[in-house]
C-alpha cells in the first residue's frame, strides 16, 4: 500500500512541476511577442493541395514572424466543410465547389491557386498509347473489355478507379468520361500513389492519376490525340484538368487574404512549379 | 492504520471511476453511433439499406448486402488457413518443441503482430497480387483469395498464443495420467490435451476472426474492391471496413452516404458485438471442470 501511495505522490509531483514549467514557458512566449499580434490561421482540406501550402505556410511564417499557420489535410470534402462551418481560415479542394455545397454554404469563394491534370495510365509493355473519349468511356462502363477491341494484344482489360469521393476521380468522371458510368467491376484503389503501383505490376491494366504523379513506370495514354503533359494542361489542349482551389467563407480576413495573395504572387507560384503542379499565371 | 485506509479508499475510488469511464465511453460511443447513423434511414429502408444488392450513391442507392457478404466471406477463407496453422504452432510449441526451438519459434510468432497492417497490404499488393495472377492466370489478381490469405497470416499469431495459453493450461495430471496408461504421445494430444483445451482454443479463434472482420488496411490494399457478391474466390470483394474508408474519406457532413458511413459502422459493431457473445457462449458451454 505505502508503495502505491508514493507512486501516487510522485506522479502529482512531476505533474505539477511539468505543468508549471509549461506556464513559465507561455508567460516568456507572451512577452517576446508582446507589441506584434499574433495571427493564427487554420488551413484544411484537400491532400492534394496540401504539400502547396504546406510549403507555402512555411515560407510565409518566416517572412512573417507573427503568424502562426496550421495546415492539415483530411480531403476536398472536409475542406469546403470545414470553411462552410468557420472551422477553418481558409480550406483546400482539388475540385470545384459542388452546387450541392453552395446551396448549404452559400457565401463560399474560390480562388484558384494550382492547375493540375489527370492522365490516364497504362502499362508501359502495352502497345496502345492513345485513346478516344468514346474508347475511354467504352471501357470504363464495361462495354469494351479486351485490348484488341482498341488495337492491343489479344488480352483482358483491368480497369482501376479511385473511390467515390476522391477529387482526382470527380475530374475523370466529369471530363473524361463525360459523366458516363464507371463499371462495378473496376478495381477500387485508395489512392494515387496505389493507382500507380497497381498499372505498375498489372501489364493489362488502366487507370488514371495527377500528372505530377505520371513518371517512366507507367505509360500516360493520349487523350483525344493529345499527350498528358503540363504544357498541353496550360495550352488548354489537354481537356481532362482541373483548377486547386483555396477557399474562404464570404470576404477573407485581412491575414487570410494576405496569405492567399501570397499563394498567387509569383514566389507562391514558384512552389506550385516546385511541388510538381502548373502554375495559374 | 487509520492512514492507510484513507489512502486504500482513494484508491479504490479512483480505480472505481476509471472502470465507469471506460463504461461511459463505450456507451457514448454506440448511442454516437446509433444516432449518426439514424438520418440515412430517411433515404433509404433499412432493410433495404441492410439487404439491398446495388451500391450506387450517385443513383441514390445505398445497399451494403454485398459488403456484408464479403466481410464475412474474407472472413471465413481467413479462417480456413489460419486455423489449422495456429492451432498446429501451438501443439508443436506447448507438447512437442524442444526448450531451444521454442525460444527462437515464440518470438517470431508474437512479432507477426507488431508488423503495421498497411506492411502486410503493401507486401500483398506488390507481391501476393501479381502472384496470384500469373499461378492461377486470372484477372486481376485483386482478389477474395488475396485479402483471405493477408488476414490468414495475421490472425494466425492470435490463434497460436491463445491456444497454447490454453493447452498449457491443461493440469499435468491428466496429460500424465493418459501416458502412464500407456497411450502414445499424439494418442494423448488427440484424446486428452485438445478436447481438454476445447474452449480455449476455440475463443482464441474467434478473437482472431474479430480481428478478420474488423482489419481494414490490408484488406483494402489488395481486396480489389467491387462493391458486388463474389462468385469465385478470384473476384474482388469490398469488406465493410474496406467500405467505410472508401467512402467516409472525401464524404461531406451531412450527405446521404457520410450517414450511411455510420450506419455501416453501426451493421460491423452488431456483428462483432454477436461474435463475442457467441465466444462467451461457447466458452462456457465447452468448459470442462477438472479437479
Amino acid at each position: 500500500m505505502k508503495k502505491y501511495i508514493s507512486v501516487l505522490i510522485g506522479a502529482v509531483f512531476i505533474s505539477l512541476i511539468v505543468g508549471f514549467s509549461g506556464c513559465m514557458d507561455s508567460t516568456n512566449g507572451s512577452n517576446d511577442v508582446e507589441e506584434i499580434q499574433q495571427v493564427n490561421l487554420k488551413i484544411s482540406g484537400s491532400t492534394t493541395v496540401l504539400p502547396i501550402a504546406e510549403e507555402a505556410a512555411k515560407q510565409f511564417m518566416m517572412a512573417n514572424k507573427n503568424y502562426m499557420i496550421e495546415v492539415t489535410g483530411g480531403g476536398s470534402g472536409l475542406g469546403v466543410k470545414e470553411s462552410g462551418e468557420n472551422l477553418n481560415d481558409i480550406g483546400m479542394a482539388s475540385r470545384e465547389i459542388k452546387s450541392s455545397e453552395l446551396d448549404t454554404y452559400p457565401e463560399l469563394i474560390a480562388y484558384g491557386i494550382a492547375k493540375d491534370g489527370v492522365a490516364i495510365i497504362v502499362h508501359p509493355e502495352n502497345p496502345v498509347s492513345s485513346l478516344t473519349q468514346e474508347q475511354i468511356i467504352a471501357i470504363y462502363s464495361g462495354k469494351i473489355t479486351n485490348w484488341n477491341e482498341v488495337g492491343g494484344d489479344d488480352a483482358p482489360i483491368t480497369v482501376y478507379t479511385r473511390d467515390e469521393e476522391s477529387g482526382t476521380r470527380e475530374v475523370f468522371f466529369e471530363k473524361a468520361l463525360n459523366k458516363g458510368n464507371i463499371t462495378k467491376q473496376a478495381v477500387v484503389v485508395a489512392s494515387n500513389g496505389a493507382m500507380k503501383s497497381s498499372v505498375k505490376a498489372d501489364v493489362n491494366g488502366i487507370g488514371y492519376l495527377s500528372i505530377g504523379y505520371l513518371d517512366s513506370s507507367v505509360k500516360g495514354c493520349e487523350y483525344e490525340g493529345v499527350i498528358p503533359t503540363e504544357a498541353n494542361v496550360v495550352a488548354g489542349t489537354y481537356k481532362v484538368s482541373r483548377t486547386l482551389n483555396v477557399i474562404t467563407n464570404g470576404e477573407p480576413s485581412a491575414e487570410a487574404k494576405a496569405f492567399i495573395d501570397f499563394l498567387l504572387s509569383s514566389e507562391g507560384q514558384q512552389i506550385v512549379v516546385e511541388e510538381g503542379y502548373i502554375s495559374v499565371n | 492504520m487509520h492512514k492507510k485506509n484513507i489512502g486504500e479508499s482513494v484508491l479504490e475510488n479512483l480505480l472505481k471511476l476509471n472502470a465507469l469511464l471506460s463504461s461511459v465511453i463505450i456507451f457514448a460511443m454506440v448511442l454516437f453511433l446509433i444516432f449518426s447513423s439514424l438520418p440515412v434511414f430517411s433515404v433509404v429502408s433499412p432493410f433495404d439499406f441492410v439487404f439491398g444488392l446495388d451500391w450506387s450513391p450517385n443513383y441514390d442507392s445505398y445497399g451494403i448486402f454485398p459488403m456484408i457478404i464479403g466481410s464475412f466471406l474474407v472472413t471465413v477463407l481467413a479462417l480456413v488457413f489460419s486455423i489449422p496453422l495456429g492451432v498446429g504452432c501451438a501443439i508443436f510449441l506447448a507438447e512437442l518443441a524442444p526448450k531451444k526451438v521454442q525460444n527462437i519459434l515464440r518470438p517470431s510468432i508474437e512479432i507477426l503482430t507488431a508488423i503495421p497492417s498497411v506492411v502486410y497490404g503493401f507486401v500483398g499488393m506488390v507481391l501476393l497480387v501479381p502472384l496470384i495472377r500469373d499461378v492461377f492466370n486470372t484477372n486481376p489478381g485483386y482478389s477474395w483469395l488475396a485479402a483471405s490469405i493477408i488476414l490468414g497470416i495475421m490472425i494466425v499469431p492470435t490463434i497460436t498464443v491463445l491456444s497454447e495459453d490454453a493447452i498449457n493450461s491443461v493440469p499435468s495430471q491428466l496429460k500424465e495420467g493418459s501416458l502412464a496408461m500407456g497411450a502414445t504421445r499424439w494418442q494423448t494430444i488427440k484424446k486428452v490435451i485438445l478436447p481438454a483445451s476445447l474452449s480455449g482454443i476455440l475463443s482464441g479463434v474467434i478473437l482472431g476472426m474479430g480481428r478478420a472482420i474488423g482489419e481494414t488496411m490490408a484488406v483494402l490494399m489488395v481486396a480489389g474492391n467491387w462493391p458486388l457478391i463474389p462468385t469465385s474466390i478470384f473476384n474482388p470483394v469490398r469488406p465493410l471496413t474496406s467500405h467505410i474508408i472508401l467512402n467516409i474519406k472525401e464524404a461531406a457532413s451531412g450527405s446521404p452516404i457520410y450517414y450511411a458511413m455510420f450506419a455501416t459502422g453501426l451493421v460491423l459493431f452488431i456483428m462483432v458485438l454477436s461474435l463475442n457473445l457467441i465466444s462467451q457462449y461457447i466458452n462456457k458451454k465447452y468448459k470442462i471442470k477438472w479437479d
